[in-house]
């Protein structure tokens, strides 16, 4: 039978029917479209070329998925670090803040990736380069919205912290860092996303080539020696990682805000 | 960090809480100890509000004392003040019998329950009454017996587990107090604590407040805007007045009466009652009237 909320529930099938069936239609428009244009492969090649010069050339494109995953997740856990500290250390005083804040909004508005081929140049090498451009983009998100969440504490919680004589360590620890808490995960998502765009787009302009090359790098490579159908591979993979990145932080961010924060509720009316 | 620790958690809880079952209802000796003096306190604010001007008072051990007015008159200033919650202007707040800490009070005996629960959202009932034994680095084992007596205290036993978004705001309110008597103060301060909720919410916290008092004998002040809420419970009322906040009458009240089931339909309460709001009154019309 199927119950209202039950796992086959009607509403969770079409949740997951109706998406899928989308998806499965465009792609057979697509490959009706080009078989009844005759289009050449070299220009727009039908979803079953691509998942025939995905499996063909998965000798290539998996190591460099590899290569593209690991630079945006080392970047985002050295961005994820080096971003909580240093927004810690920014809200410690009124005077540093105003002595470091500025400096963290210019390169923030800054497009970092802008400065990519200077990096390029001082980085010992090519994987070096990617992973500390990779590390400046998804950098500042993360810091300006943990400092944002550490000074929106309630101020009747502060004063409750004060009254109970606590320390500036426990304050932080026990009140400001939970209660930022939300931001840091709106941090988290924005710097995940931007990470692996930032990946990309830092190894497109560096040009490498051989074994070490990410994905970016064979995708710019097929599209010189016209093998467009590798190129769509290369480009499903990518949008895989990017929808892994997207599930993961998703799920990291309701793990730890499900319990007690609204955004995470579901409304019971 | 080590002051609020002595001579409390020297006392067995459980010793404690046989005491309080065994000994029925009784009405606190007024007392003639002083716990705390405010020597002429002023306050004003850097925008030039005179919040209080040459307050003093003494509140005894014991006492339940509530200090009422119309809104700005100071109340919420005097009692941050006490709590040690931003200085004074001039005078002093003085505290004959207690061991002072680093801020000028004494801060293991001090509790305050705010007029909004001010719970953490992201800890459960249990954490949120730990919170300040656990800011006096007493481990959550140890204080775990004194959390469920809290809780007991206040009928929410069965909630430990509860976030506080899963509660009423009658029951956050009454976490609030649980927090506010986990640290067993000699001192209960509330700035209108139940203004928020409905009426008989807040009857049935003032009854459990007025409990609470008489079996465990902290001293309470309590802000309040509203005579009913200050004749119920109160043993003593300071009448304030605004602009600038001062001390307007300062009396005695239900002395000897015993506050019952039905000492709310009393002539007592009555008579309370009007005498109370005459004094308010009197306040306002001085105030020029508003
Ligand atoms: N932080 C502050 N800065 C400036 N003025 C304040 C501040 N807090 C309170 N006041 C003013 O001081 C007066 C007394 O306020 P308060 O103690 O909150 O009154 P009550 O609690 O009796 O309503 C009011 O006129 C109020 O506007
Ligand atoms: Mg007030």
């Amino acid at each position: 039978m199927l119950s209202d909320n039950g796992l086959f529930s009607r509403d969770r099938v079409l949740q997951i029917a109706i998406p899928v069936g989308v998806v499965l239609a465009m792609h057979v428009a697509w490959y009706i479209v080009v078989r009844a244009t005759n289009t050449p492969a070299y220009i727009l090649p039908d979803p079953i070329m691509v998942l025939q010069a995905l499996v063909k050339d998965w000798s290539i494109l998996w190591p460099a998925f590899l290569v593209t995953t690991k630079i945006t997740f080392l970047s985002l856990g050295l961005a994820l670090i080096g971003g909580s500290a240093f927004a810690i250390f920014l809200v410690q005083s009124r005077w540093i803040e105003l002595a470091f804040y500025p400096i963290a909004v210019v390169l923030q508005v800054t497009p970092i990736i802008a400065i990519a081929p200077l990096i390029l140049i001082y980085a010992p090498t090519t994987e070096v380069a990617l992973l500390v451009c990779a590390f400046l983009v998804a950098f500042f998100p993360i810091l300006s919205n943990l400092v944002q969440g550490l000074k929106s504490v309630d101020h009747n919680h502060l004063n409750l912290f004060e009254l109970y004589g606590a320390n500036r360590l426990q304050t932080l620890w026990y009140l400001q860092i939970p209660a930022a808490q939300p931001y840091f995960m709106t941090g988290l998502k924005i710097g995940g996303g931007l990470s692996l765009i930032a990946a990309v787009v830092a190894e497109f302009s560096a040009g490498s080539s051989g074994v070490g090359s990410g994905l970016a790098f064979r995708l710019l490579e097929a599209q010189f020696r016209l093998n467009i159908p590798r190129l769509f591979a290369a480009l499903f993979m990518l949008s895989a990682l990017g929808v892994a990145i997207f599930a993961l932080t998703s799920f990291i961010s309701w793990l730890v805000l499900h319990r007690w924060h609204e955004s995470s509720l579901k409304r019971e009316n | 960090m080590g002051t609020r620790e002595r001579g409390r958690a020297t006392v067995p809880v459980a010793l404690n809480t046989e005491l309080e079952k065994e000994t029925p209802v009784i009405t606190p000796v007024k007392s003639t100890r002083p716990l705390l003096t405010m020597r002429s306190v002023s306050k004003n604010f850097s925008n030039g509000t005179q919040a209080l001007s040459d307050v003093s008072l003494t509140v005894h051990a014991g006492e339940f004392v509530s200090l009422l007015g119309p809104s700005g008159c100071g109340k919420s200033t005097a009692l941050r003040i006490i709590a040690g919650l931003g200085g004074v202007s001039s005078g002093e707040v003085d505290w004959p019998s207690s061991q002072i800490g680093a801020r000028g009070t004494p801060e293991g005996d001090i509790s305050f329950v705010f007029q909004e629960p001010t719970l953490l959202p992201w800890r459960t009932v249990v954490d949120n009454v730990y919170l300040p034994l656990q800011l006096a680095r007493v481990s959550r084992k140890d204080a775990m017996p004194r959390i469920e007596e809290a809780l007991a205290t206040v009928g929410l036993t069965d909630f430990g587990k509860a976030y506080p978004r899963e509660l009423s705001g009658g029951m956050k309110m009454r976490v609030s107090i649980a927090r506010a008597m986990v640290t067993k103060p000699k001192l209960l301060l509330m700035d209108e604590p139940f203004a928020a909720l409905d009426e008989i919410t807040r009857q049935k916290l003032n009854e459990d407040v007025l409990g609470l008092w008489r079996n465990t004998g902290v001293s309470v002040i309590f802000v309040t805007h509203s005579v009913f809420e200050s004749a119920y419970l109160s043993s003593r009322i300071v009448v304030m007045k605004a602009r600038p906040g001062r001390i307007h009458e300062d009396f005695a009240v239900n002395e000897g009466v015993d506050r019952d089931g039905e000492f709310r339909t009393s002539e007592n309460y009555r008579r309370t009652c009007e005498r109370v709001s005459h004094s308010l009154a009197g306040a306002m019309h001085d105030a020029g009237g508003h």
